[in-house]
């Protein structure tokens, strides 16, 4: 099984390389689409564990919404990307220290003999890695799956309160102001003399005389 | 079989966290490549879950991570929100300026 070890060293220099270009680039742009990259580079390792319904979740809700979203929100801020970048080589230093030190110690690990398995039960081959997450999904994680979709929910409601503008120059109704409204506000009852129409009634009368 | 062991994956994973906690310490003035890293770490995670899951054979784990892609995607959402509602108060987006709560 030479080509699956080829396919994941490769895949794996992919995801580090877009990782690092994730956190050097000086362009935000940039950053985003290498972004995308290790996205798409993680899905294609999450194939490669059998994770097939999870991989093109991601490619279709991280790659397709999220970073579609960043990369909007990206070009429409206008920043200084100057500004942004001081202490930049500054912090490098004891930021490669941390990090080398914290990847060291995680590697060494995680690199001992438990975790050195290497066999898998092998699935049958009308096993659907889909229809048993999804099984799963609807039946023992019934309660978390809705409160995942109550979480969506409040995450839509608030980006949508967040960033709602109130514009003075809109013809929008205000339906709360339209039900409060009393009689009193839009009705006024004027008091005014019965007019009397006399002298069209004598003119008809005599003409009725005349014939 | 393959010679690719869990370990393998697990030592991907670590090494991708590591990145973007090295990301967060560089890039401490600009909230959104802050963000990304934020991101790259929950990948990080989640390639940590759909390992184990595959080499101990249990579901559960990519159950974990749709939910944890779910929660993702609502963070980074909210987070965007939040950004874009203090650029346009602020103009700016460096860390550095969000000192208002200073007093």
């Amino acid at each position: 099984m030479i080509f699956n070890d080829f396919i994941f060293y490769a895949l794996a220099a992919i995801l580090l390389f877009a990782g690092i270009r994730v956190i050097t680039t000086r362009n935000p742009v940039h950053a985003a689409l290498h972004l995308v990259l290790a996205f798409f580079t993680a899905a294609g390792i999450w194939l490669l564990l059998e994770a097939e319904f999870l991989a093109i979740a991601l490619v279709l809700v991280y790659v397709g919404a999220v970073m579609v979203l960043f990369l909007f929100v990206v070009m429409m801020l206008d920043i200084n990307i100057d500004k942004l970048r001081e202490g930049f080589w500054e912090y490098l230093p004891m930021a490669g220290t941390i990090g080398l030190l914290m990847a060291v110690e995680m590697v060494m690990v995680l690199s001992g003999k438990y975790f050195a398995t290497s066999q898998v039960v092998s699935k049958t081959a009308d096993y659907s890695n889909t229809a048993e997450l999804g099984r799963v999904l609807y039946t023992d994680y019934l309660l978390p799956f809705e409160l995942a979709s109550v979480v969506l929910l409040v995450a839509i409601i608030a980006a949508i309160v967040l960033t709602l503008r109130d514009r003075q120059d809109n013809k929008s109704m205000n339906p709360s102001e339209q039900v409060l409204v009393k009689k009193q506000d839009r009705l006024r009852i004027v008091k005014m003399d019965a007019v009397v129409e006399a002298p069209r009634v004598e003119a008809s009368a005599a003409e009725k005389d005349k014939s | 079989m393959t010679s690719i062991s869990l370990s393998h994956y697990l030592v991907l994973g670590a090494l991708l966290f590591a990145i973007s906690v090295i990301g967060i310490f560089l890039n401490r003035k600009n909230v959104i490549i802050l963000l990304m890293a934020i991101e790259l770490m929950l990948l990080a995670v989640n390639l940590n879950f759909i390992a184990f899951s595959h080499y101990l054979n249990d579901i559960a784990g990519q159950v974990f991570v749709f939910f944890i892609l779910t929660v993702a995607a609502a963070e980074s959402a909210i987070g965007l929100a939040i950004l874009v509602v203090l650029f346009r108060n602020l103009r700016t987006i460096n860390v550095d300026d969000l000192d208002t709560l200073k007093g």
